[in-house]
């Protein structure tokens, strides 16, 4: 099988959620000649030295100016004429921001089967598998594609580790990209406030949940993830209480996430915040009330106010210097 | 200006997901469905549209079971001028690409300018459908809309991506915009307004009314089984000691049994 990995860049850097498909794709082919990566945007013809030993030898690149910000139809453009060249059996991409607005584009250019936040891919009999999860995570399903062609599939950040295998050149083939009528374009992008990693991608994450009782208190989270590199989250009460914004909240109506270690404090456990937490390796709960349904998925409990546990854990972790 | 809405009908994100015995289906006797919550910003942004530019229209549609029509009556409820309901008999297992070919033929149909969905539904979390009745047409979308700016046929659409980034992005109608929760604050519908909408024009309509044939929709991918996620073995609670000594418990813990600081 070949498989073109399409990893995202912004502002000329590779996400590190790119370098994790190249691990998942090296099980699927059976020589470094079939794994190529592809990169898209302005000036970003030298990544191929950080994509070299993880398994591919080519790494196509698609650079021009027009391409500097994310626009979905010059991006599809460019993996479009890159599947045209390299002729690939699967597309695999992250299921980020960025690959979940491009791939469904991509999928019915090609007439094709779209597979979107995998937690699992495999070639079974000859039969490429991907498996999902449902329902915010409520279930999970077993897909398979039918008809020919090229097939697409997002991989779920964080679901691989991003391992060398010391093999492949990742030499660059540049794509010549012949950009589509300009139906839309990219005016501004705007820096967040946050330079932290995005719930999605991050790794760690402390949330809070209505027992911060105020958007002020969530400092106290923001000193502690400071502590060991975390992002911030928020439950949906929170969220709807005022306490934190939209963009933080974790749950079915909020973001999935999947970090290795996720700290709820304050967070009952209702359904709908669990399904977007539940695949976190590690997850700890402080709380209040022992028979919170938040214990019934914590690795390590702690009944206690949260109000007195979490600056013990800043104390704690900041001793560690992390 | 012609705005339609696509309404999608999926389980209250409270409902218990139950798998069938032999893993093949849902079992959904006991699920309380809902419209898509994403859905509702939709209805609203195009609501709010209308107000600012007179004589649009609002058109909901949904593509699915009869059940499918109260929803749409709903959002009529809110607002709204006219409902259709495309009957996704014989194709109630259509993947995403399948149905996203519906819909592109019922728009074209409708001859709609503009096309609001939520950013994706709450069931299959795949993102996938605004995104593909986009391409099919041959229109520019953004989807996870924050914010929706629209002057004659220019729209100035704010997404929102990672780590707080904002694109910004720029298109002439035609167009589609899938709606994230951060773009309005969907009204509750009057007692007014639902009396109103049942006397509203509501369309029935199948898959060979938009000219189209089940056996040139078939599915792209195929659901091979469905199961529950793995449960995980009991965890350690501390509770009843010295709030320092369990929280440091608990750091050692991670440190060197979960390994993960």
């Amino acid at each position: 099988m070949k498989v073109l990995v399409y990893i995202d860049q912004r502002d000329g850097k590779l996400k590190q959620n790119g370098i994790e498909l190249l691990t998942a794709a090296r099980a699927l082919v059976s020589s470094p000649a079939d794994l190529a990566s592809l990169v898209v945007g302005d000036n970003v013809d030298g990544v191929s030295g950080e994509l070299t030993g993880y398994g591919s030898d080519t790494t196509f690149v698609a650079s021009m100016p027009e391409l500097a910000n994310y626009n979905v139809l010059n991006y599809a453009a460019a993996v479009q004429t890159t599947i045209d060249t390299f002729k690939p059996d699967l597309v695999l991409g992250s299921a980020s921001p960025m690959g979940k607005d491009l791939f469904p584009r991509l999928a019915a250019r090609n007439n094709s089967g779209l597979l979107t936040d995998i937690v699992g891919l495999e070639e079974k009999d000859g039969e490429l598998i991907g498996k999902k999860p449902l329902y915010a995570g409520k279930c999970i399903g077993t897909y398979g594609f039918a008809g020919d062609g090229v097939k697409f599939a997002t991989l779920r950040p964080n679901t691989f580790a991003p391992e060398k295998n010391e093999q492949g050149s990742a030499a660059v083939k540049t794509v010549e990209v012949s950009l589509p009528e300009a139906r839309m374009n990219t005016v501004e992008v705007r820096k967040g406030a946050s330079q932290k990693a995005d719930l999605t991608e991050a790794t760690r994450i402390i949330s809070g949940g209505r027992a911060l009782a105020s958007a002020d208190n969530f400092k106290l989270l923001d000193e502690c993830a400071e502590t060991f590199g975390a992002t911030v989250g928020a439950s949906r009460a929170a969220v709807d209480s005022g306490y934190a914004p939209h963009d933080m909240q974790v749950g079915q109506t909020g973001k999935t996430v999947n970090p290795s270690l996720y700290i709820a404090c304050g967070i009952s456990g209702s359904i709908q915040h669990m399904a977007g937490m539940r695949t976190s390796k590690t997850i700890i709960a402080i709380n209040t009330d022992p028979d919170a349904p938040i214990f019934t998925v914590a690795d390590y409990g702690i009944v206690a106010d949260l109000f007195e546990a979490v600056p013990l854990l800043t104390k704690k972790l900041k001793e560690l210097n992390l | 200006m012609k705005i339609l809405v696509l309404l999608k009908k999926t389980p209250d994100t409270e409902t218990k997901i139950e798998v069938s015995g032999d893993g093949s289906t849902i079992d959904h006797t006991n699920t309380k469905f809902i419209i898509n919550p994403y859905d509702e910003f939709a209805i609203e942004e195009a609501l709010q549209i209308k107000e600012k530019n007179s004589g649009a229209e609002v058109v909901i549609a949904s593509f699915g079971d009869a059940s499918c029509k109260d929803l749409v009556v709903k959002g009529l409820a809110m607002g709204a001028d006219r409902g259709v309901l495309v009957s996704n008999e014989g194709l109630e297992n259509a993947d995403s690409l399948a149905v996203s070919k519906v819909l592109k033929a019922l728009i074209e149909s409708e001859q709609a300018s503009l096309v609001l969905c939520g950013k994706q539904a709450i069931d299959d979390d795949n993102m996938h459908v605004g995104t593909m009745v986009a391409e099919l047409l041959g229109w520019p979308h953004v989807n996870v809309a924050n914010k929706v700016d629209i002057e004659g046929e220019s729209c100035t659409v704010e997404r929102e991506v990672e780590g707080g980034q904002v694109e910004v992005h720029k298109f002439n109608l035609p167009g589609l915009i899938g709606a994230n929760k951060a773009l309005n604050n969907p009204r509750y519908t009057s007692l007014p307004g639902i009396m109103k909408a049942k006397r509203k024009p509501f369309d029935n309509k199948s898959i060979s009314d938009l000219g189209l044939d089940s056996a040139a929709l078939s599915n792209t991918t195929v659901l091979k089984g469905l199961e529950y996620p793995a449960e995980k073995p009991a965890g350690k609670l501390f509770q009843g000691e010295d709030i320092d000594t369990m929280v440091g418990k608990v750091v050692q813990l991670l440190r060197d049994e979960a390994k993960v600081l």
